[in-house]
Formats: structure tokens, sequence, C-alpha cells
């Protein structure tokens, strides 16, 4: 497929298609599935599908007690309403070690007008605060696809974090967990982008080699935000003086200190982490691209701040 | 016939009240006050030839009635009952509650023991729980009943009203709560903390079938659990805070401390003596 797509609707198509290999899947929403794009599965099969209205915590309270009974439930809402319910997934899911996989769509501040209530910012911050749960970012719409069939195969909560804006296809390796796929080589300097982020900090990593700024960041698609896999970090670290993570979400607790507190602690040589996301700081309104200008999330603005 | 077993269920539920005791005890810790309350109604689901058709030699098959403790924090007599119908919680291990490494959490854990239905003690959670077990039994066309028991103080989570509106529109009939009603929570009477009242009206309101029981006469809970409905179920058990101890009934200074060794002397002589208790009216 070419053309550029949202992985919340990469999320939505591919559902609905697993829907028949897997029957054991069923999905919830609560009162968003047309944004979300859930309801590619409703219409597929009204039967596993449940519309919860709004009311995410006993949503997430209903899925864990399917998933006891041997259903794969996804649970599907914007990233900051889901993860805002967060004592529920920490109790009935997390501790539980509920086989639930929960889809928060909305991330970050490209949803643009709607502004900070509905933008999920602080999402991978709780959700890698809770034990078993793994952290997963696609980048575009065949990542997420294999996301979506890893997450059903996998015994366990998943977090997949989603965006509202369509995103290019990248023609990536295959998704392995803890492997961040290499888009572009370098010397140095890497670039880890998340999810939405990774367009622009390809084009800025580009841009700053050929104009000669004495800097050829390498770029690597951080897809994963836990848990994170020693041996590929460890010859990241190795590799690699400074590791870069772009993040549209804020960089208190997100990828960025996943890794940074993963070189932190295990790199063989001290290695500098710059965490480059939003700077502990509320969204607001304005159109995705203001928005994503103004906190410097943009090529231009990456490639400013390197050379 | 039932009253024959009736009088069986109440011989033996001083020994469960006798090892709620001395678990809290031995740990030091526990919430003596909501565990006395709801011995009669666990023990109405899981005794022998009880409301909840299971299997105890195959606790885990999956096709059966479930019960999920919602208020978390009376798991000593959840653990007690459990031991007391044939699952395999020894005496030993009762003894273990709250221990480091025992499947005994001071709040119910399903990760360490399979038997509970649910990870609860953050109030109002196992509520939705069992609504979601009983929607999964519906997508199966399975005809097995769920229960959870609630706490009076956890009915005022804003969770526990999310089900309410939510089992009638799903059309589960299969779903029961139980409202263990015993009038205190840890900062005092519920209707001082935070007024409940008029309970039934509001339940009746949103849906459900509502019945009131002495929650501590084996027969009326009986009588109520086994009722069929074409909608979800309420069951308002009126009950005594720390019942079978007289210095704790109705005391809300006993929600949340383990008595002393005198005290829990005092306490099994007078549940040794009463076994009256499930047969009240």
């Amino acid at each position: 497929m070419s053309g550029k797509i949202a992985t919340r609707k990469s999320f939505g198509m591919a559902l609905a298609d697993f829907g028949e290999k897997y029957k054991d899947v069923v999905c919830f929403d609560a009162d968003l599935s047309k944004s979300t794009m859930s309801i590619l599965f409703a219409k597929k099969y009204p039967g596993r599908f449940f519309e919860m209205g709004i009311q995410e915590a006993n949503m997430i309270g209903c899925a864990a007690g399917m998933s006891f009974m041997g259903k794969i439930p996804f649970i599907c809402s914007f990233g900051a309403f889901l993860t805002g319910r967060f004592d529920q997934i920490r109790m009935s899911i997390g501790y539980a070690n509920a086989n639930v996989k929960l889809i928060g769509t909305h991330c970050g501040v490209a949803i643009g007008e709607d502004g900070h209530s509905q933008m999920g910012l602080e999402d991978i911050a709780l959700m890698r605060s809770i034990p078993n749960m793994v952290v997963l970012q696609p980048a575009d719409d065949k990542e997420c696809r294999e996301m979506v069939e890893w997450a059903i195969n996998h015994q366990g909560p998943v977090y997949l974090r989603l965006t509202r804006q369509e995103l290019p296809q990248f023609n990536m390796d295959k998704f392995i967990p803890g492997i961040f796929p290499q888009l572009k080589m370098g010397e140095k300097m890497a670039f880890l982008a998340t999810g939405g982020m990774l367009e622009a900090a390809l084009n800025a990593a580009e841009g700053l080699a050929k104009k000669g700024t004495g800097k050829n960041p390498a770029v690597f698609n951080a897809n994963l935000a836990k848990p994170l896999a020693d041996n590929f970090m460890m010859n990241l670290a190795d590799k690699y003086e400074t590791l870069v993570v772009f993040e549209d979400h804020t960089v208190m607790g997100g990828t960025g200190s996943a890794i940074a507190e993963w070189v932190s602690q295990n790199a063989k040589i001290p290695r500098r982490v710059i965490r480059y996301g939003v700077n502990d700081s509320f969204g607001e309104s304005g159109t995705p691209e203001a928005l994503l200008d103004k906190h410097g999330l943009t090529a231009t603005k990456i490639e400013n701040y390197f050379s | 016939m039932n009253n024959n077993l009736f009088v069986q269920w109440a011989d033996q539920t001083p020994q469960i009240r006798k090892n709620i005791l001395q678990m809290i005890a031995k740990a030091q810790s526990g919430h003596p006050g909501g565990s006395l309350s709801c011995v009669e109604i666990i023990y109405t689901l899981m005794a022998p030839n009880g409301v909840m058709k299971y299997n105890p030699k195959k606790p885990l098959e999956r096709e059966r009635d479930r019960f999920v403790l919602s208020k978390g924090h009376a798991c000593p007599t959840l653990y007690a009952v459990l031991s007391a119908v044939g699952h395999d919680i020894s005496q030993d291990e009762l003894m273990s509650l709250r221990q480091l490494g025992s499947r005994l959490q001071g709040h119910p854990d399903r990760a360490r023991l399979p038997y509970v239905e649910a990870s609860t003690g953050s109030l109002g959670q196992g509520a939705s729980i069992a609504q979601g077990i009983a929607m999964s039994y519906k997508l199966d066309s399975l005809n097995h009943r769920v229960f959870a028991l609630l706490g009076d103080g956890e009915m005022q989570e804003g969770q526990i009203w999310e089900v309410a509106l939510s089992a009638p529109h799903q059309k589960l009939d299969n779903l029961t709560l139980i409202l263990d009603y015993n009038k205190g929570q840890i900062d005092g009477p519920t209707n001082k903390v935070l007024s409940l009242d008029p309970l039934t009206d509001k339940w009746r309101s949103f849906g459900w079938e509502v019945s009131e029981v002495n929650g501590h006469s084996y027969s009326e809970l009986y009588t109520a659990l086994s009722k069929k409905s074409p909608r979800p179920q309420m069951v308002i058990a009126h009950t005594i805070k720390g019942r079978g101890v007289s210095f704790m009934e109705g005391n809300t200074d006993w929600h949340g401390r383990a008595p002393n060794v005198k005290e829990l002397e005092l306490a099994l002589q007078e549940v040794a003596a009463n076994r009256q208790i499930g047969l009240s009216n």
C-alpha cells in the first residue's frame, strides 16, 4: 500500500481482518468507535463488539473479566481518556496480568484543534510504570498491522499508542519486539524517533548530512518503550555517542526517559541521551502544523536545533 | 428439607468465623468487621448444595458459576470459605494470611491464587469484572451465573454506578450483585460519611431486580440468591459489622484492626458458642 494513513485507521483495518482468524478477539469502545476506527471491527463482527457508552472505567473492568474467560479483548478510546483511568488499568488489568490490549488513539499535540483535554501526552509514562505492560508505538501502517497481530498472540496486557494524523509508509523490517528498525545509516549520533515523529526526524537527519553540518545521524524507529531489549540497547549505546529520542509526548517519563534510564544504568561508556519532545507543558488548540512547530517537532526545527 | 441444610451450614459457620479471627490475629492486621458481616452471604453461595453451581474438585473449570469479591478487604472470609468447601487451602496456609510469599494476600490476587476471580482491593472494580464475565457467558450462550459482593462504602464509588447503568442495558440476567450492607466504613457510619439511601429505589429505577434480606439468615439469602429474573439482580443484604463477636458488632473501630491475644480469646469463645446466627430471621 502506498500513500499516507493514520495508525488508528491501520489498527481498525487490521483488527477487522484478524477477527476472522482469531475468533477469541473481542472489541470494546466507549463512544468513540468512529474516531478510534474500532467501527471497522464492529461492522464486521457486531456480536463481538461492545459499545460501552462513555464508561472507560467500566469498560476496562468488563474487558478484564472477559479476558479471564479466555477472550482477547481490545479496548479502544483516546489515549488520554483510557490511560486517565490509571487505577483501573493498574489493578484490573496490570496486577491481574489480564490479557487485555489497550488501544490509545489521538496521541500527541498533532491531534490539533481539540486541544489539551483530548491529547494523549502522558500515556506512555503512565503505562510503562505498570509491571506486565508492553508499550508499543507503530510508525506506519504495515508496522501497526504487525503489532496488532503480535498483541493478539502475546499473553498479557499491551498498550498500543496511535496517531490521529496520517503517516507515510517507510517499508521497514518486520516488527520484532525490542529491535528498532533502522531507516538511515550514520555515525556518532542516533536519532530514535517514535510514531508520528519518524518522518520529521528522518528528514532532519538527511538535511543535516547534506548540509555539511558535520553531523550525520543514524535514524531508528523506536517503536517500543517497554520492555527494552538489553542486547539491542547495548549495541546502540556501544555504537553511538549521542542518542536523541523524539516523541510527541511529554519528556517526563516517555520513551526518551525509558532509554535514558537504560543507558545511564547499563551503558559501558557514559553516553548522552537527549529527550526531545513536549517539554513538561500542556497542549492547546491550534492546527497540527502550528502545534508541532511550536513544540519543535518538525524537520526544520529539529535540523536547526542540531545545526 | 432446606431447613436441615441451613442447620448444617449454621453448624459449619462458627469454624469459619474462628478461622477468620485467628488469621487476622496472626497477621496482626486485617478487617474483621467487614469480614464477619459477610460470612453467611459467601457461604450461602459456595457451601455444599449452595446457590452456586460449580465443582469444588474442578475449581478452575471454565464453565461454572463464578463469584467476585469486589470488597476485597473481606478476603479472610473468602479464603476461609474456599478452604472449608474443599479447595486446596490448608489450615496452615490460612494462617499465612498477609505473610511474605503467601498466596493469601491482604487483598485478593488472582495471579497468585487462581480461585479468586479478580484482583480486588481498589473499590468499585470487581463489579465491572463480574459484569465482563457475565457478558462473556452471554457471548458464548452459556447459562452460568455470576455473583459479586460489594461493600456499602464501596457503593460510593462512581464505577459501581457505571455498572448500575450498563448491566441492564446489556440485558445481563445472569449477573447478581450483593450488597453487604453493614452500615459502617472506616471513617464511621455509612449514613454519616456519605448516605446511600434510598438504595432500593435507586437500583430499581436503574432497571435492576432488587431484593432486601437479612444478610445473616441462610433461608432468606438462599431464597433471594436462587431467584431467577429477566433482569440483573441486586440483593441488599442487611448485615451487622463484626457479626458474632459482641464487642465488635456495629463498631466501626473494628473495620480495620486486629484483635490482641485477650480479645481473640474472648472472640473465639463467643463464636464457638453461637451456632444460631445463620438461622436468624
